[in-house]
Formats: C-alpha cells, structure tokens, sequence
C-alpha cells in the first residue's frame, strides 16, 4: 500500500458537479417511524378496546372443552374463546374461564345461559354433528335480563328454545312425569307446536312441574279452557262403534308427547295467559272430563244406615251425574232426639246447564235458590239407593217425589240441608210390610169355605161321567163286536179273489195265453196270404224241393 | 490497523454511491458525481437520524409481529389463528424441540437481536464512542448479512397460504402479524442499510487527532 499522496497529486480527479436545488430540511425518513408508531398505535387501542370481558362459567365435567381452543358461539358466530379450565373450589365440577369480544358484553345478564354443544342422540333427534370433527364448543343463549353477571352456571343440557323465539310458554302440572322429557314435542291436532323446555320435581315430591313452549302462532290455540295430556300411550277403547285406536303420530308413541286440546265444553276461550298453569292429564279421555271449578255444597240428613257410602260416591239426578259425597258424618239433634247421618254432597252446577247456556252469565246465588225451592217444592227429594248389589255400594240419586211430603230448604243454614226420602233399604223394608199388610187382609176362612163347596160338586159330576161310561159299555161294545167280524170276513174273501195264485187270476192268464196264440196264428196266416194271394183260390200249395 | 491515518474526507474526496466514481467535493461538502450526477457526500447523510427513524419504526412493528397471528386456518376442525410464538410452543410441546428451537431463533430472537444492535451502534455511533470499534464493525456485517434470512416465516406462510386452499376442508390466510413481522425485517433491513458504517470509525480519528494535532 503506497502512501496516500496529498491533496496536490489528486489533481486529476475530477470535481464534483454543484449540488442543485436545496438541502430538504424535513427528512422524509420519519414519516416511516411515524406511520408504525400510528399503526402500532392504533393496534394498541383496537386490542385494548377490543378486549372483551373475562366469564367464568361452571359446569359439572370439562369434556371436550380445551383452553385456547374451544370457542363461544352465538347462533354459530365466534365470540370469545376458553382460556382456562380449573376445578372448581369443590371439586365438584370445573370452572371455564373465557373471555368474550368486545361486542358480546351485551350477553353478560343473569339470564344468559351457556351449554357444552357436543354430539348428543336425544329426543328423536340428533344433534351437535359438525362437533364430531371440530370438537365442542361452548354455545350461548342470550338473556333478556338488565342485571350484568360474569359468573354463570353452565347448562348440563343443551336449552330446547334460544330466546328470541316467538311464542309462550306455559307450566303443566303432573301427577306423574310419564315419557316427558327435554324437548318432547308438544301436538295439538296432531302438529308439532312446541316442545318442553324443563321440568321438576315439585318440592313436596308429589308431581311435576313441567314447563312447556308453544310455538307462535300456534300458542294463541292454548286457551283458559285448553286440557293437556299425555299422548304418548296407544289408547284402545271397545265401544259401541267398535274397536277404537287412538294414538298420536308414531313418533310420539316412541318417544312422548304431550298434546293438547280445548273441549267442546269449554267456556272461556280466549288465549291464555303466558305462564298459566295446566294440569297434564293421562290421557284424551281424562283429560276432556267436565272438570268443575264451581260448586257449592249442600247436605242430606239421613236416618238409615249410610253403610256402603263412600266418601267420592256419586250423586245423580236420573242417572245424570251431578256431583259427588264429600263427607258422611253423625250428627245428633238433641231437641228431636235423633240421630241423623249427615250426608255433605258438593253439586256441580255447571253439569246441570245446557251447552246452549254455556254464554249465559253464571246464575247468581239468589237465582240458585230460587230454582232449589221450586224444584223441592214439585218433589224433588234425594235419597240413597244401592248402585251394585253385590257390593252394597251407595250412591245418592235425586228425583222427583210428587207424593213425598211437602218440605222446604233452610237457606240460613249452611251447608243447606236439601230434603230427603228414605231410599235403598230402607224403601224396600217398606214395601215389604206393606205388601205383609195387604196379605194379611186376605179372607183367608172363607176362601177355604168356597173351595169345599167347589170341591164337592166337582165329585158329583165325576160320578155322573163315570155311569154314563158304564152304560156304553154294556150297550154299544157287544154290537160293534159283530161288526168288526163282519167286516173281517168280507176282507178276506176279497182277499182271496185277489190273491196271485187265485183261481181267478190262472184262468185270466190262460185265456189272455189263447188270445196271445190267435193273434199269432192271425199274423202267420196274413203274412202268406200277402206273399201268395193265389192261396185263396188254390188253396196252400206244396212246398217246391 | 492504524490510527491517526487520513480518509478520503480529510482531502475532501468523497466516493460516488452508484458508481464508486471518486470526486473532490466543493467546500460546502454538498456535490454532484461528476459521472453519474447522484448526490455525493462524505458520509451518508443522515445517517444516524435516519436509521434511528427506521429502527424505531421496526420496534414499533415488533409488537404487533409477535402479538398477532401470522397464520390463521380454517378446517374442518374449526378456525385457528396461530402467532409465531404459539407456533413455537405448539412445535415444542408436540415433539419437535429442535424445530421449535430454530423458529424460535430465526423469528422471535434474531429479529429482536438484530433490532438490539443496531440500536447500540446507533448509541455508540451517536456518541462518537470509541469502545471496541472492530467488534460493531463485525456487529455490522452480521446485522447486514442475516437480515435477509429472518423472511423465512414468511416464505413459509407465503408457500401455504397458496397451497392449502382446499375450499371446505381447510384453508390458510396470512395474519395481520405476518404483514407486522414483514414489515419488521424489511425496515431492519433499511435501517442497517441506512447506518454508515463509516461513523464507527470517525470518532477514532478525531481522538487520535486531539491527542496528536497534525501538523
């Protein structure tokens, strides 16, 4: 390397050109910093304004759901995602943290609910499917609630109907949870309208709440008059039209059902409030009975055995059952020193109204009254009669006595005692005495009387027969004897003439032999005298050799 | 080495960025190549202010690069939105730690290692230090010469994004992070380009003039 030479030896180095135009001031370099620190900015903000709330959701196992991966879903739309999984302080489950975006913190109400979506096979259908392949996924139910939370109890069960849908919901009250179940499908007329969203156990574990959702517009056809029942059974009925099936579809046979419908009978039908309670009968039949809201309670006063009266028995009017026995019970009336058996009977007035006065306002109690008194004042009386012999079952009839004696109901007293007559056994005790009075008014002496007197002439005209009998006897038999041989003999000789080997007949049949042989003859001679006429001029000639 | 030896810009001799055309400079130090007419300078202009914008720039950007998803895919298994470092744990935890190890090198620790020296030799340079020139002159030439390869995650994410396009089964697309960490290596890249390495040096000059004034 030569020593750099200095500046003099450099003189041939060219020189530079003059720089033209001005020297920028601002240097452009830094829009670039600036640009990244916007960009990076902006992320910034974005990610923190972004950042949604953090949810803890309970729920009884953590199958399926992964920290990072498992997302929340609304109506199949991303919006948030697990980001842990603990147990629970308890142990008794585990609790999923998750964190939302930004436009789901409208969901955290108390009334949101959440639900591991995983395959399930239920309720005749199938769902969840697709997280077959993608793995489960937390799904969300909005609520409608104002009040925020963000800590909720995750569904075990997926919920049957997301909010939002149009509808209403009603609770049915059973005896008996049957085939119910999620999301059992509701019919009416046999469509599918809605479905069970829930049901419990009541507290006191004597029946089941079940809550129910009926689908617009089909929910306006649930009215106050509506009955519910189980429509999963096969109903076979033996009637007068002959062997009845009745089912609901056949799906509902397999898995359950509940359907619904509004009797004939019904009163009120306008639609039913959301949330109104129904009972949920076992089936069509039971369900369609007149259930009677209104009653009112009277009382019979009895002095005969009420043995075979059941509390429940029915109480009729001509065999039109109008009510029921609620209580039979002793009472002692000390001013008449009796003991009466008190009767307590609950009459369904509505069962005595005509369909046709189903408009008609319910009969104020003045006008109850009113049509009691003139109703007992033309005889109308109740009673005990036996409804099965073999049993002695009791029930109460009512029924017209235009002989019973004149009686009035106490309306002061409450329950009103109605007017009775003895009935059953007591009626046929009776009868009994007095048919026993009237045999006893038999003239029983001077029958017998009459009787000897008959007896006796009947002797005398027996004896008369008897002699007019002999008297034929002697007279007439002798003569009719000669008769009859007279006649024999005459049969015989007839006989005789007419018998096969008699004389009479050989002759016939010789002479009738002679006749046979002269015709033949008769015959021969014809035939020759045809084939030789001469003959009867030259008489028969020889035969020629 | 030797100190205390004149440059180019004691003699006013500045080298032509394009051609290498060497040409005296006017006193103002402002001038043309005489050959090529681009702007010649004694050392690149701005060279510190402008590396800094840049380096700057690329911190910015390496927030977002490493916080975003570079990749995200959609299958039948569901959507996945994947960053470089879950990349990186998801290759560790399913077996594979080398492979973890040299993405976690190559796209977390280089880009971020890179961005560390140049900022020190922009500090060094700044304050004319004359602490161990000959290792950031080394520094330098490595930070130039890796630059390129950082791009690797992004060739990788250019590849699939154009392979895996089976529509229905699975799909690929580019995250917002894999433009970010582009961005990253690119102006990384500028700014190396943008330091004059030259500044490294000037400082040992000027000491070993003030302590021994020439004459």
């Amino acid at each position: 390397m030569t020593e750099i030479p200095r500046g003099p030896e450099l003189g041939d180095l060219p020189e530079a050109v003059g720089k033209s135009g001005g020297r920028r001031r601002m240097q452009l370099v830094w829009i670039i910093p600036i640009i990244a620190a916007l960009i990076g900015g902006w992320l910034a903000v974005k990610a923190v304004l972004d950042r949604g709330p953090t949810i803890t959701i309970s729920f009884r196992t953590a199958e399926g759901i992964e920290p990072g991966k498992t997302k929340i879903k609304y109506k199949d739309v991303d919006i948030g995602e697990v980001r842990s999984v603990t147990l629970s302080e308890d142990r008794s489950g585990v609790v999923v943290t998750a964190e939302l975006v930004k436009q789901a913190a409208g969901f955290l109400v108390e009334d949101t609910r959440f639900w591991v979506v995983r395959p399930r096979i239920a309720g005749g259908t199938v769902s969840g499917l697709g997280t077959l392949l993608s793995g489960a996924y937390i799904a969300v139910d909005a609520g409608k609630s104002e009040a925020g939370q963000r800590e909720f109890k995750g569904l075990e069960f997926p919920p049957v109907l997301t909010t939002g849908l149009a509808g209403r919901e009603f609770l049915l009250k059973a005896a008996t949870l049957g085939s119910v179940g999620y999301g059992t499908p509701i019919y009416y007329r046999r469509l599918e309208v809605g479905q069970v969203v829930a049901y419990e156990m009541d507290k006191d574990g004597k029946g089941f709440s079940v809550r129910i959702f009926v689908h617009a517009p089909y929910d306006r056809y649930v009215t106050a008059g509506s009955r519910f029942w189980h429509a999963s059974g096969v109903d076979v009925s033996l009637g007068a039209g002959g062997l009845k099936v009745q089912t609901e579809s056949l799906a509902a046979v397999l898995i359950g059902g509940v359907a619904f419908g509004t009797p004939e009978f019904a009163f009120d039908e306008t639609p039913a409030e959301a949330g109104t309670a129904f009972n949920l009968y076992p089936d069509q039949v039971e369900a369609f009975k007149r259930e009677e809201t209104r009653f009112e309670v009277y009382v019979l006063k009895l002095q005969e055995s009420v043995r075979g009266l059941q509390v429940g028995a029915p109480v009729d009017f001509r065999g039109l059952p109008m009510g029921e026995v609620i209580a039979v019970e002793v009472d002692f009336d000390k001013a008449a020193k009796k003991v009466f058996m008190v009767v307590k009977i609950r009459i369904y007035p509505d069962k005595l109204r005509r369909r046709a006065q189903k408009f008609e306002p319910v009969p104020t109690p003045e006008m109850v009254r009113r049509n009691f008194d003139l109703l007992v004042s033309s005889g109308l009386r109740g009673q005990l009669r036996t409804g099965n012999l073999l049993t002695g079952q009791l029930y109460v009839a009512f029924d017209f006595f235009p002989k019973a004696p004149k009686a009035a109901i106490d309306w002061n007293n409450n329950p009103p005692v109605l007017p009775s007559m003895p009935g059953g056994l007591q009626e046929l005790q009776e009868s009994v005495s007095s048919i026993v009075a009237k045999i006893d008014k038999i003239p029983f002496e001077q029958l017998g009387a009459d009787l000897q007197k008959a007896m006796r002439s009947l002797d005398e005209t027996l004896k008369t027969t008897n002699a007019l009998v002999q008297k034929v006897d002697a007279e007439i038999a002798p003569e009719l004897k000669g008769t009859l041989e007279e006649a024999k003999r005459t049969l015989d000789s007839a006989r005789r003439v007419l018998e096969t080997d008699a004389p009479v007949q050989q002759d016939l049949r010789d002479a009738l032999r002679e006749v046979a042989g002269a015709a033949r003859s008769l015959r021969v001679l014809a035939d020759y005298i045809e084939r030789h006429p001469e003959a009867l001029i030259r008489g028969k000639s020889e035969e020629k050799p | 080495m030797s100190r205390g030896v004149p440059t180019a810009a004691d003699y006013g001799l500045a080298v032509c960025h394009a051609c290498h055309q060497l040409a005296r400079l006017p006193a103002d130090g402002h001038g043309r190549c005489p050959r090529c007419d681009s702007a010649l300078h004694l050392r690149k202009p701005d060279s510190i202010s402008r590396a800094w914008a840049l380096v700057i720039a690329a911190v910015i950007l390496y927030i977002p690069a490493n916080l975003l998803p570079v990749m995200e895919t959609d299958s039948l298994f569901g959507a996945q939105a994947d960053t470089i470092m879950s990349g990186v744990v998801y290759l560790w935890t399913s077996g594979s730690p080398p492979l973890a190890a040299l993405v976690f090198f190559a796209s977390i620790v280089v880009p971020g290692a890179k961005l560390i020296a140049l900022m020190l030799l922009l500090v060094t340079a700044q304050r004319r230090s004359t602490w161990q020139p000959l290792q950031r002159a080394k520094l330098y030439r490595v930070v130039e010469f890796v630059g390129r390869w950082s791009m690797l995650d992004m060739y990788v994410v250019a590849l699939l994004v154009a392979l895996v396009q089976l529509k229905g089964l699975a799909t690929i697309h580019p995250g917002p992070g894999a433009i970010a960490f582009g961005a990253v290596v690119v102006i990384t890249m500028f700014a190396a380009e943008a330091f004059d390495p030259r500044l490294i040096w000037d400082p040992l000059k000027d000491r070993h003039d003030r302590d021994s004034p020439r004459t």
